[in-house]
């Protein structure tokens, strides 16, 4: 039995012009401490699949499991980094941290939990911003206090969608190293969404390729073979990058074309 | 380097705009001051000294000069009392019924906006209660509460309950779903949910409730004040009147004129106050 498993997962909703199937028959295991990258055309059902395995959506048929555990609600051994960050306006970045911490940590200590948000404020390299409030950083700073949140609470799964897609591309190249850092510390499972070929190529060990919707469904999965750590410019300058990128394009802009593209 | 120099542009900048500051603010007192000064000639050429019916500025001021106006803080016994004093009678009762419309209003504002069940159930009541006028409370609250003062409170309570239970209510029920989320994932305990997540996200939604409430009850209690007697600022509209004394009244309209515009800018100084360094 593997880490995470998603068994016959099909979703349906109720339409005004009767039920619609957004996914059907969803299967996935995921091993610990693997990155998993999911790809797909907007609208297929990433976000419905992965707010499955957060917990804050249920599937009409079919299970979700994390050690054997079917998923039924959120928690924070699943924590998410939301596209639209997900902080508190009122609080400081610092307190948005610590919020998480005293709440999944009650019994450690008041030093424990402050060196715990600490630790991972400077992970993310916003020490210094550490008592501003959310309406005074930047995308890529809120990014990066909603990263500390997520992992300063050490989930066994972390789940991104989408995180960086609001971003310019320097940021974005700076927090896909520090994630993947991150991820080699903490040897935690990361489930992300991406609309980024070159990003999922980067950061993943297996590519999840979704086709169309509706009635969605994995059309394939694509191993990532290139060696850690990772040198950018180097794999992308590999034949096997090159036959990687082009395979994946052509599974959606050919094979799954969107109608609409 | 770059960003002490910027300080320093900013703070040259600041020195440089200090009179551009005055003269902004002068574009804002001198017209409505203008404007005060025209309509008060135009009233007095329309009311000449010696002319029937309502006195002009010269003769109100000539009237109400000794005491009204050049000692508000005079104390003779009995309702005679300078206006200052009638006014903070008045708003001693506003402040006592107002803070009890506050923990009524934003308590059950709190439990009706967290519970669709009890919404449901409730606000359809509210929705008719509230359109009652302040005045039409007080023969029931005279009666059932057989004291003047009581009375007065109760007035002003259920007057200014209705806006801010109702404003309290939407605000809870405008809690973004991304914060409820947070709660979810976090499993947040319903205290840490509360002070951290409900109360700021409805902060602005209770505070224009405030405003809305307090308004209210200066209107309410004025002509609360002109039925039940005693000493207020109603009351002392309403003796004026008796006496025939057009002066005083008019002074007195001036005076509750410039509170209520205070209270109005206190509950919104407090709100920007409270609000915006939440979210700065
Ligand atoms: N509550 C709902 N009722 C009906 N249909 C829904 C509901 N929620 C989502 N859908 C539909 O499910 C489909 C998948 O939505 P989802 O958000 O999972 O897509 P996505 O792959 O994450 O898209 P994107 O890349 O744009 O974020 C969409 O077509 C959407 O319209
Ligand atoms: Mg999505």
């Amino acid at each position: 039995m593997s880490f995470l498993t998603i068994d016959r997962v099909t979703k349906v909703y109720p339409t005004a012009n009767g039920p619609a199937t957004i996914l059907d028959g969803i299967d996935l295991s995921v091993n610990e401490g693997e990155f998993i990258c999911l790809i797909g055309h907007s609208g297929c059902g990433k976000s419905t699949l992965l707010n499955m395995v957060s917990g804050f959506n249920t599937p009409t048929s079919g299970t979700v499991t994390l050690q054997g555990n079917q998923i039924i609600e959120p928690g924070p051994d699943r924590m998410m980094v939301f596209q639209n960050y997900c902080l508190l306006p009122w609080l400081t970045a610092y307190d948005n941290v610590y919020l998480a911490v005293d709440s999944v940590y009650p019994a450690h200590t008041e030093a424990q939990k402050k060196a715990i948000v600490r630790e991972h404020l400077e992970m993310v390299g916003l020490t210094e911003s550490a008592s501003k409030k959310p309406g005074q950083l930047s995308g890529g700073m809120k990014q990066r206090v909603a990263i500390a949140r997520a992992l300063a609470i050490k989930p066994q799964v972390l789940i991104l969608d989408e995180p960086f897609g609001a971003l310019d591309a320097i940021t974005k190249e700076e927090l896909q190293d520090e994630l993947l850092t991150i991820w080699t510390e903490h040897k935690v499972t990361v489930l992300m969404i991406t609309h980024d070929i070159d990003e999922a190529l980067y950061l993943a060990d297996r590519l999840v390729m979704m086709t169309n919707g509706p009635a969605a469904k994995i059309g394939e999965v694509l191993d990532i073979p290139f060696d850690r750590p990772r040198d950018r410019e180097e794999i992308m300058a590999s034949n096997t990058y090159i036959e990687l990128r082009n395979y994946a394009l052509d599974f959606l802009f050919n094979r799954y074309a969107h109608l609409d593209d | 380097m770059a960003t002490s120099t910027s300080k320093l542009i900013i703070k040259q900048r600041r020195q440089g705009n200090s009179n551009t500051w005055i003269q902004s603010q002068l574009k804002k007192i001198v017209p409505p001051l203008a404007a005060l000064a025209v309509l008060l000639v135009i009233w007095q050429i329309l009311c000449p000294p010696g002319s029937q019916g309502l006195p002009g500025p010269i003769q109100i001021v000539q009237g109400a000069w000794d005491p009204f106006i050049i000692n508000p803080f005079f104390d003779n016994g009995g309702n005679s009392k300078g206006l200052a004093i009638q006014i903070w009678a008045s708003l001693q009762r506003v402040f006592v019924g107002f803070f009890f419309s506050i923990v009524v209003g934003v308590g059950l504002g709190i439990l009706i906006g967290s519970n669709k069940v009890i919404y449901r159930a409730l606000d359809p009541l509210f929705q008719i209660l509230r359109t009652i006028p302040p005045l039409a409370w007080l023969p029931l609250s005279l009666a059932a509460l057989k004291d003047n003062g009581a009375a007065a409170y109760f007035v002003i309570f259920i007057t200014a309950v209705w806006p801010i239970l109702i404003n309290t209510t939407v605000g809870v029920q405008q809690i973004p779903q991304d914060y409820v989320n947070v709660k979810r994932v976090l499993k947040l305990s319903n205290k840490t949910y509360f002070f951290k997540i409900l109360i700021p996200s409805a902060l602005p939604y209770i505070f224009t409730g405030l405003r809305i409430g307090i308004g209210l009850s200066w209107l309410a209690i004025i002509a609360a004040e002109m039925l039940i007697g005693g000493v207020g600022i109603g009351f002392f509209i309403w003796d004026s009147y008796n006496n025939a004394n057009l002066d005083r009244i008019i002074v007195a309209l001036f005076y509750v004129g410039v509170v209520g515009y205070l209270l109005d800018l206190l509950v919104l100084f407090i709100g920007s106050k409270i609000v915006a360094e939440d979210r700065k």
